[in-house]
């Protein structure tokens, strides 16, 4: 039990006592049913999970001149933490998880995962895709097994992990259907499959659950929340919904608009399971909120002046 | 059901009207021959083996330089996609190829291969690789780029990549190329056929000429109509339904 609680560190330093108590009775309370391979947490105290150091990004626009997406992004993530980073659209926080799953490479910088540098992608760290993707080609069986398929792994060892992260997000009956056939929800779900079946210490969400109605994101939130309990994984999470961000991250890290930086980092040191509609969430929320505003004032005040957006290049907002 | 008895009804009455036209002997028979004298002629080409022989050399003939072509021409797509410059290049001159009829390669065949099943396959790969080739370019370019990037943040590179995602993320997209491919291979491959003598339908169809035996050239041709459709309907028509049950596109009916 014990060796349990210590694969989940206190994501933030001192306050957050008070709800390391609710997250271990979570572990605990599962840890009969888990045979989940746990990521090996103990490096060292000091290295984080995930480290960006000054990370910069420009590329070329359309019409010629060089645009700074990301202007020396700093942060640090700790094993088993969940950092959740919100902005406005174009503040390039898509991107940022582009670089970090090594999808793209930025202008200066690094990014280090247990303190060693990325050099492109690697199943240690997973991106689920905005838009998923899915392969429409494969059954969710299939899907589910891509990954662990790339590396060489077995087709009984495939077979036997696969369904069991398929019954982990309940989609156990779906093996055999196609991704079409499925709701926006289960979608999402696969796709969580799929990225944990790799067995990554860190998963990468892209705005996951901002094409699905309220219901099935709150939902889904209960899941991710008592997957990561279950499952102990390194979780960056982007969203421009300050209070999705406020209701699963253990820290949340504000992006300005372009060029991105960190504004502000807020430790969010609520009790989980935490409720959207939470009093402590909506004033948690509205601290962040005001911040985000100017930003997104500034990006509208730019998207009027210019009538277009500016075509953002790597990775960002590709939604066609 | 109510389908093939529209086909039954309309090619009823083409054989009627073709049969009227005929015994109104506007022509001489020897030039236009009735329907039943086709089929005599279709009767014992195949009594005599000499259709089946014809049909398997140039299917033989058309599979080999088809298959080729759809590997070369995966490989020149993905790589005239790969980048801008080849793309400007490249991809202009296979455009402007595009309008070369493919028989036009068949006196430089000869002199490179002289008279041999080499000079004809060379024209079939000719005919159908440029069609194949823009095809996978294109699919390249409309297959939606989360796949590829899927597969890499996934683990998959290389050949793997290629042949787990990228291939199969673009075959909705080729599938109507690797027909046009298709169709242009078995008509190269007729040409060249007509113009050696080397078995195989095409010179089967001249021999009908040399003799100046009418029904036998129609009966060729409706041999080389029939087995381009049948391909056609079976294998490609299976593939496209096959390919939008599993991605879930409406079908086309």
């Amino acid at each position: 039990m014990s060796a349990n609680a210590q694969n989940f560190p206190a994501p933030v330093p001192v306050p957050v006592e008070s709800h390391m108590p609710a997250r271990i009775a979570g572990a605990r309370e599962k840890s009969g049913l888990i045979s989940v391979p746990r990521p090996f947490h103990g490096v060292s105290h000091e290295t984080p999970k995930v480290r960006l150091t000054d990370i910069c990004l420009s590329y070329r626009t359309h019409s010629g001149e060089r645009l700074l997406a990301l202007d020396h992004i700093n942060l640090q993530v700790k094993a088993g933490e969940f950092l959740c980073i919100v902005g406005p659209s174009g503040c390039g926080k898509s991107t940022l998880l582009h670089l970090i799953a090594g999808l793209h490479q930025q202008t200066s910088g690094e990014v280090l995962i247990d303190g060693k540098k990325v050099q492109g992608p690697g199943t240690d760290r997973i991106l689920i895709f905005q838009e998923l993707g899915l392969f429409p080609w494969l059954t969710v069986g299939q899907n589910v097994e891509f990954g662990m398929k790339m590396k060489g792994i077995g087709k009984v060892e495939r077979e036997e992990k696969a369904r069991y992260y398929l019954r982990l997000v309940h989609l156990s009956q779906f093996k055999d259907s196609y991704t079409h056939q499925l709701s926006g929800g289960m979608r999402q779900r696969v796709a969580l499959a799929r990225a944990l079946a790799t067995e990554p210490d860190v998963l990468l969400m892209d705005e996951p659950f901002a094409a699905l109605d309220a219901q099935t994101r709150d939902l889904l939130h209960d899941e991710l929340e008592r997957i990561w309990f279950e499952t102990g994984r390194t979780i960056i999470f982007v969203t421009h919904n300050v209070r999705e961000a406020i209701r699963l991250g253990d820290r949340v890290a504000l992006l300005t608009f372009r060029p991105g930086r960190v504004k502000r980092e807020f430790p969010i040191d609520l009790p989980r399971p935490r409720v959207l509609e939470d009093v402590h969430v909506a004033h948690a929320a509205r601290e962040i909120l005001d911040e985000l505003r100017e930003e997104i004032n500034r990006s509208l005040e730019v998207e009027y002046n210019l009538g277009v957006k500016p075509h953002v290049e790597p990775g960002a907002d590709q939604q066609s | 059901m109510k389908r093939a008895a529209r086909l039954v009804i309309f090619y009823a009455g083409l054989i009627a009207l073709w049969t009227l036209l005929a015994q109104l002997k506007i022509w001489p028979p020897y030039l236009f021959p009735t329907p039943w004298s086709v089929g005599e002629a279709l009767y014992t080409g195949f009594k005599d083996h000499s259709y089946w022989i014809a049909i398997a050399v140039s299917l033989r003939r058309v599979l080999v330089g088809y298959a080729v072509s759809v590997v070369l021409g995966m490989i020149l797509g993905l790589g005239v996609g790969s980048s801008k410059f080849v793309e400007e290049t490249m991809g202009g001159l296979l455009v402007s190829l595009q309008s070369l009829p493919s028989i036009c390669w068949w006196p430089l065949a000869l002199l490179w291969f002289g008279l041999s099943q080499n000079a004809i396959l060379f024209v079939v790969i000719m005919g159908s690789l440029l069609s194949v080739t823009l095809a996978m370019e294109d699919g390249r370019k409309q297959m939606p780029k989360i796949y590829g990037m899927a597969g890499r943040n996934l683990g998959a590179s290389g050949f793997q990549l290629f042949w787990h995602v990228l291939l199969p993320a673009s075959l909705p997209f080729i599938v109507s190329g690797l027909k046009q491919g298709w169709a242009f291979a078995w008509r190269s491959l007729i040409t060249a056929e007509m113009l050696y003598l080397s078995l195989g339908l095409g010179q089967v169809l001249m021999m009908g000429r040399d003799l100046n035996d009418m029904s036998a050239v129609i009966a060729v041709m409706i041999l080389i109509i029939a087995i381009g459709y049948v391909v056609d309907g079976l294998v490609f028509k299976s593939m496209e339904r096959h390919l939008q049950h599993r991605w879930g596109l409406t079908p086309s009916t």
